[in-house]
């Protein structure tokens, strides 16, 4: 493998490097090492991932529209799009590695490095932040121990490798604000000191707090009609 | 002011979302009538008969829409956008979490109408658990021969795939959708040629709204008079409003298009808490010019908000009292768009982000208010000049708020600077400028 992502560790944001580093990179950029399409036999992909991507790219009428389910496939099985599996699922689709490594580092929800055990998204859009989203990953950053500035911006992960908390743009719940996605499950409203039970929670195995999950919440309808409306919330006064 | 439930009605019935329990509230009698009974030329008039405006942010006539794509053989595709992603709207996820059955049938009487054989829900990413409800009930309607080759005997093909995003408020704009539905990074594409002539892979392809699509079953059982009755006569329908903010009862409401916005915001949702008022609010999720206090005896319909200056877009109302910060809402909206501006266009990409770090500087107190006039040039600078309206989408509400609340913004710069002992500390202005390409 070529290029800085086969070298181990993940791709640094060109806008981060140094003028004289980004003047190395270049330089060291030659036509003659982009990688081409890997062969199947070079990357000994695991046959249960190999099956999902097939079935992916038989969906659609167009095989590369399959991309993006095949890195979502590459993150289940990895726990985060690894230079390998990246690899192998463009041996797989027959595109280059570069090409899936563009399409994954435009969305969000890829992870482009090793990500803990669980994760925790935290809405910090209009809705949620009036409501107090700053309060709450400030909470969260304290019960993991995670850096504030970097869970705000890139995500972080806790020293202990168990949570990754991320502030996240608008996740499409405000009726439940402040919320939070925690391992794909939405929860809300969060109070204080929700998040130090939450983590707690998550690293004894368990579920966290069942009556805040969205799937349990009816429509907040007329409240005015017994047995419908929902519950009122504190805004403040 | 009571609700309109037509979408929402049954919606909190236990199993809703499967087939049985939808086939018993009468679920599936529509697609029986269109397949047997009309053709798609009937199903494109009764549609555009109706009135019914698309639901996703733009308000275009859905039957007009489908109108466009030409006739003849080739492949033709319908996309349901259920990105959903515009901050403030949730609708979409309450609907097709409850009453996926609703969202099917809709697409294929729709695919029909069209002639597509092709059919896509792309859903974004972070709803995942509603993917896993919608794949499921896709297989349902394929063993129950509603979707699938020559359904109900019509030999009508019609395949839909549920498709995941993964993540970005762009691939709710539908050129973006489309090239990420290919297996692209989301960037929007040149218009014309509109997705109607060519679309996802070149064919002319149908994109609509989740709340959109459901209420064609609808029109098709009860007919376009019926639907024509709700509402006022532009906005025609009901319309799910997601309330959201500095609200007692934040959620999803089914109103009747125009009436007063006070009802829903007061009536419905139970207004701010005790000795608050509205300052602030959001008419059509973050993308719309904020209206403030005075506007809230507008009617809410698709007219009235747009010649109030704003818009009703996808019917996502936040409100902010008047604890709220209007210069730190500015910067909290304009950072999300900052975030999620694709890079394509320069006037988008540049402008969302020197708006980000005007609008630090107005909060920090490092601002002069020439900054604020400089702010608002800015915004009149994306306007209409990008391939996607998501530049526009942060200039529409920060220019609106500048504007409104100009003393606040002049207030708030004021006050810093008074608190300030000496001269104020720049971020940044003792760094040397970044020349790219020069060796350091």
């Amino acid at each position: 493998m070529t290029g800085q992502t086969g070298n181990g560790g993940p791709m640094r944001p060109t806008d981060l490097l140094t003028n004289a580093e980004r003047t190395e990179l270049i330089g060291s950029m030659r036509p003659e090492d982009a990688e081409t399409v890997p062969e199947l036999h070079e990357v000994d992909v695991p046959p249960e991932l190999q099956r999902t991507i097939e079935e992916a790219m038989g969906r659609y009428p167009q095989l590369r529209s399959a991309s993006i389910p095949a890195l979502w496939a590459v993150q289940r099985h990895y726990g985060w799009c690894t230079p390998d599996g990246i690899r192998q699922a463009a041996a797989v689709m027959g595109l280059t590695p570069a090409y899936l490594q563009s399409v994954a580092s435009f969305y969000d929800l890829f992870r482009l490095e090793p990500t803990a055990k669980h994760r925790v998204l935290v809405c910090h859009n209009i809705s949620c932040w009036m409501r107090g989203a700053d309060d709450i990953l400030v909470e969260f950053c304290e019960a993991t121990g995670c850096d504030h500035h970097e869970a705000e911006h890139d995500g972080a992960n806790s020293p202990d490798g168990e949570v990754y908390v991320k502030g996240f743009e608008c996740l499409g719940a405000c009726d439940i604000a402040p919320m939070a996605s925690i391992d794909e499950q939405y929860y809300g409203p969060l109070e204080p000191g929700d998040a130090a039970t939450i983590v707690e929670q998550l690293k004894r195995g368990e579920d966290p707090m069942p009556d805040k999950d969205i799937r349990k919440r009816r429509t907040a309808g007329d409240h005015d009609t017994p047995g419908r409306g929902a519950e009122e919330v504190s805004v403040g006064e | 002011m009571p609700e309109t439930r037509v979408l929402y009605e049954n919606l909190d019935e236990q199993g809703l979302a499967t087939m049985d329990v939808y086939k018993r509230r009468g679920g599936y009698t529509a697609i029986d009538t269109a397949f047997r009974s009309m053709s798609p030329e009937d199903l494109i008039f009764n549609i555009e008969e109706s009135g019914l405006r698309g639901r996703g942010g733009a308000g275009f006539s859905m039957g007009k829409k489908g109108s466009f794509l030409p006739r003849g053989d080739m492949e033709k595709y319908l996309c349901c956008n259920a990105d959903e992603s515009e901050p403030g709207t949730f609708k979409d996820r309450e609907l097709m979490y409850k009453n996926p059955h609703a969202l099917i049938e809709g697409i294929a009487i729709s695919a029909l109408a069209v002639g597509a054989s092709y059919a896509f829900i792309f859903i974004r990413g972070e709803y995942w658990e509603v993917a896993d409800v919608l794949d499921a009930a896709v297989a349902e309607a394929y063993d129950a021969g509603y979707l699938g080759e020559n359904i109900l005997g019509s030999g009508c093909r019609i395949e839909l795939v549920v498709h995941r995003g993964a993540g970005a408020y762009i691939c709710g704009e539908e050129t973006a959708l489309l090239d990420s539905l290919e297996g692209k990074r989301g960037n929007p594409r040149l218009k014309p040629p509109f997705p109607a002539i060519q679309g996802l892979y070149g064919g002319p392809t149908l994109i609509n709204n989740v709340e959109t699509l459901m209420n064609v079953p609808l029109i098709v059982n009860k007919g376009p008079e019926w639907f024509k009755g709700m509402g006022t006569e532009q906005s025609t329908g009901t319309k799910v409003v997601s309330v959201s903010g500095c609200v007692k009862r934040p959620g999803n409401y089914e109103i009747e298009l125009g009436i007063p916005s006070r009802e829903i915001i007061y009536g419905l949702a139970g207004g701010p808490g005790a000795g608050r008022e509205v300052k602030v609010w959001f008419p059509g999720g973050s993308s719309a010019p904020v209206l403030t206090g005075d506007d809230l005896d507008l009617p809410y319909s698709f007219e009235a908000m747009a010649e109030a200056g704003s818009m009703l877009g996808s019917g996502a109302i936040i409100v902010g009292d008047d604890t709220v910060s209007v210069p730190e809402l500015a910067l909290r909206t304009a950072r999300f768009y900052h975030h999620e501006s694709c890079g394509k266009c320069t006037p988008c990409r540049e402008g969302t982000n020197w708006t980000v770090k005007m609008l630090e500087r107005v909060v920090r107190g490092e601002a002069t208010p020439m900054d604020l006039d400089i702010i608002s040039s800015v915004q009149e600078n994306i306007i209409g000049n990008c391939l996607c309206v998501l530049g526009d989408a942060m200039a529409m509400p920060v220019g609106s708020m500048v504007k409104k609340f100009r003393s606040e913004f002049d207030d708030a710069i004021a006050a810093a600077r008074d608190a300030a002992p000496g001269p104020i500390d720049v971020a940044g202005a003792d760094e040397p400028p970044l020349v790219l390409g020069a060796t350091a």
